[in-house]
């Protein structure tokens, strides 16, 4: 059984329509990259997943397709877009937020939360600014955090939404390796990225998504073939080791 | 194993008890400070026992308007705090967001249409029904998506509609007298409070600050953002409700009691914040606390400065408050 699978889902904002019947299944211990264009609707498949915006069709999280808010929430680690600290509390302050699926109201944290909170800072490299409150870091350093936060839920089902898209090329590696890891332990891994290059070098499927519709799915090599390529994102691809190898957008068409 | 014990807990509770030694220490002051000249043993004494003329003035004078700063400034602080906590905002306070200008409004409705005159009860519920209306009208904006600039901008709206109907009010009033009552509610004071008014706003204020709090885990989900903390199990719309709600509540009773008393709820919290780890739901207390030091302070500030009551309470905080706002709104602008 897939951890999350979408059947026939359509969804819209007011008149607009933004998913179109889209069937699709992520796996554990996979990375499962969400590419398109801008507006293809990538960030809706989570957010109509996450339950924030009523959809048509039948959406399971392991096996069940009604969740309370709570449970959902220790099943679904989400990282959103452009995640920021809105208050500069102190790093591990922010990453114990990530137990609250966990907790009851008030209680205090459990050795089992501490010990989730310390693995997650320490597998984002962010256990040396622990006791650091968020407006002394770099941008890199807030991103890791942040990201520890996502991990320190535990959950089953880790969903990340444009991770890379402010950070440099070695925090953009390091961040597509750490979600590598994550699958490894077994967790269903979903990210959108832009940059197809990053796509198809770190994740083991793609959906690629079009106006709303699944346009194409599959390992990365087959997902991206010239003629989706063309089709949905207007571009010529170079592919680097053969078929199965990293794709670098190329050429406008 | 690394320790989520706050690191500052020390520091953090030697502040608290600070705060609790700051508001008992003004709230003692300002009952031992007056015209009548008694000596501090002579009130005491009338608080305690039937003393004449020092009992009167002690129980139904000093007393009410010592506790009634503590609780009118013990809600405006953490409606401050929880709006901020909401708003993810240092800006936003129930001045700021009109909640205050509208209960006023309100408080002076029930004063223009005479219900104040029929029962003792319906000028704070008409200044907690104007709060919620403002409350209400911020709420369904934020709920249709509007940033925090929009909502702020909407409160700014606000309070001047709600001005300029007091205003109406004012130039309509049937008789000095009530224009003289309305003033006083515009400027904002505590002199001549009664135990009527105090026994008033102590449940309804107690209630709001009970329903803030109820919203603490969500005000720390929300240093987040909204999407994620909705992704922590957190109902986004119960915790702006409770808020919103909680806020009207106390401020709402706070301005019935003693008018409009501005930028406590800005200056408190903010200066607070940094003893707490900037964590919004750990503030509320700390600035109901501060809140209600802050208020006593001030109302004896303006009795020594004016002993003959012609400086209102509600102008002083006003005049000490809206540079403070602008320093504050100078350095929000440099950092990013």
């Amino acid at each position: 059984m897939s951890p999350l699978s979408l059947n026939g889902v359509s969804a819209a904002y007011g008149a607009r329509k933004v998913l179109h019947d889209v069937s699709v299944r992520f796996e554990a211990g996979q990375v499962t990259g969400l590419v398109g264009p801008n507006g293809a609707g990538k960030t809706t498949l989570l957010r109509v997943v996450l339950g924030f915006l009523e959809a048509e069709g039948e959406i399971a999280v392991l096996g069940q397709t009604h969740w309370s808010r709570e449970a959902l929430a220790r099943t679904i680690a989400y990282l959103p877009q452009s995640a920021e600290a809105h208050w500069p509390i102190l790093a591990k302050k922010l990453v114990a937020l990530g137990r609250m699926p966990h907790r009851a109201a008030f209680a205090p944290l459990s050795a089992e939360d501490e010990e989730a909170i310390t693995a997650a800072l320490d597998r984002c490299d962010a256990g040396l600014f622990a006791e650091r409150r968020m407006d002394e870091l770099s941008a890199g350093e807030r991103a890791r955090v942040l990201f520890a936060r996502a991990l320190a839920t535990k959950a089953p089902i880790l969903m990340t939404d444009e991770p890379a898209a402010h950070l440099d090329p070695a925090h953009q590696l390091r961040l597509m390796e750490l979600l590598r890891e994550e699958a490894k332990r077994g967790v269903a891994v979903i990210v959108t990225l832009h940059d197809l290059a990053l796509a198809s070098r770190f994740c083991d499927r793609l959906v690629v998504l079009r106006g709303g519709r699944v346009a194409a799915q599959g390992a990365p090599g087959e997902a991206l073939s010239d003629g989706v390529l063309a089709e949905t994102f207007g571009v010529s691809a170079v592919r680097m080791e053969g078929a199965t190898g990293p794709i670098i957008p190329w050429q406008r068409l | 194993m690394l320790s989520i014990a706050p690191r500052l807990s020390l520091r953090t509770s030697g502040v608290t008890l600070v705060l609790i030694a700051l508001a008992i220490g003004f709230a003692a002051l300002s009952f031992f400070i007056g015209p009548s000249q008694l000596a501090p043993g002579e009130l005491l004494a009338g608080l305690f026992a039937p003393h004449g003329g020092a009992t009167i003035i002690a129980r139904e004078i000093r007393l009410p308007r010592a506790l009634l700063a503590l609780v009118t400034g013990g809600a405006l602080g953490a409606s401050g705090a929880a709006l901020q906590g909401l708003f993810r905002n240092p800006l936003a306070e129930p001045g700021v967001t009109g909640v205050t200008s509208s209960a006023g409004l309100g408080a002076i409705l029930a004063l223009y249409f005479g219900f104040a005159a029929a029962s003792p009860v319906l000028l704070p519920a008409f200044a907690v029904a104007g709060a919620l209306c403002s409350a209400a009208i911020l709420y369904l904006l934020s709920r249709a998506g509007a940033g925090v600039m929009a909502l702020v901008l909407a409160g700014v709206a606000i309070a001047s509609l709600a001005t300029a109907f007091m205003a109406l009010a004012l130039s309509l009033a049937p008789n000095p007298y009530a224009m003289s009552e309305m003033v006083t509610w515009m400027m904002g004071s505590l002199k001549d409070r009664t135990l009527n008014d105090l026994t008033f706003a102590v449940p309804l204020v107690a209630l709001g600050i009970a329903v803030m709090l109820t919203a603490r885990r969500g005000l720390d989900a929300l240093v987040l953002g909204e999407e994620a903390a909705q992704s922590l199990g957190i109902d986004i719309h119960s915790v702006r409700r409770r808020v919103v709600i909680g806020v009207a509540l106390a401020t709402g009773a706070a301005t019935a009691a003693t008018g409009a008393i501005s930028f406590v709820g800005v200056v408190v919290p903010h200066l607070l914040r940094p003893f707490y780890g900037y964590e919004p739901a750990r503030l509320i207390w700390p600035s109901a606390l501060g809140g209600g030091a802050l208020v006593a302070a001030a109302d004896i500030a303006v009795r020594v400065i004016a002993p003959d009551g012609q400086l209102p309470l509600g102008v002083l905080t006003a005049m000490l408050g809206a540079p403070f706002f602008i320093w504050l709104i100078l350095r929000l602008r440099r950092e990013p």
